[in-house]
């Protein structure tokens, strides 16, 4: 299982914020990949320059390996508040 | 440090009062409260999205790394996410150090970062639809100061 969450404006791209997958992506590129596949709007929005992944609150260099009971966040650019 | 990240409004005036308390080594603290503007009337609410966890963490780096810059005794940082409407309070920064220059630049610095670079979503709901925000050119400008080496003071 891994939990997915979108902000900003990824989320309106895809049409939900948070779901939950019941199988675990092996990487960070392949899940990238799955919810692209799905949803061009959003594979427009992740393909945007500035967009950055967080695997468990912590930033992505890279790709990385996704483990069970992970929690993916997608971040655009970050505006401040 | 305190780092808050809330749905929930806040006064101001009590985190001050708070902050302010039982500090006898303190020369000077220093706040700084961001109000939502009605743009003239452009701006029904604000919508601002956080990633509870990641968001206090981010600017609890930068807040460390502000304590150390500027010597500072204490910082708080205070800031809402969710649907905010105007004159409602967004943030609010206070620091304190033994002298007043090191409490006013590292509010000013942090305050520069908070607009500009961290972990935050804007969307601005009016008469005119919906809109995400970007840092202004501004804010950007104003958050790169802080980026250039210090001038090295001559003897």
């Amino acid at each position: 299982m891994a939990r997915v969450l979108l902000f900003g404006m990824l989320g309106d791209a895809a049409g939900w914020r948070e779901r939950t997958l019941a199988e675990v992506p092996a990487t960070l590129s392949a899940l990238r990949a799955l919810l692209s596949a799905e949803t061009p709007r959003l594979a427009e929005a992740l393909a945007r320059p500035g967009v950055q992944a967080a695997v468990d609150k912590t930033l992505a260099r890279g790709d990385v390996a996704l483990t069970q009971g992970c929690e993916v966040a997608f971040l655009p650019p970050m505006s401040g508040g | 440090m305190d780092i808050r990240l809330q749905i929930e409004p806040f006064d101001p005036g009590a985190l001050l009062t708070a902050f302010s308390e039982g500090r006898l080594e303190t020369g000077a603290v220093v706040s700084f409260t961001g109000l939502m503007r009605a743009e003239g009337g452009e701006a029904d609410t604000l919508e601002l999205d956080a990633y509870p966890g990641f968001t206090e963490a981010e600017i609890g780096r930068t807040a460390a790394a502000a304590v150390a810059r500027f010597g500072l005794q204490d910082v708080l940082v205070a800031h809402r996410y969710g649907v905010m409407a105007p004159g409602e309070p967004i943030v609010f920064v206070a620091t304190a150090a033994a002298h007043r220059r090191a409490a006013f630049e590292a509010a000013d610095h942090l305050m520069d970062y908070l607009k500009s670079r961290a972990p935050f979503w804007k969307r601005s709901r009016g008469p005119s639809g919906d809109r995400w925000i970007e840092p202004t050119t501004q804010d950007r400008q104003d958050a790169a100061r802080w980026d250039a080496p210090e001038p090295k003071e001559t003897p």
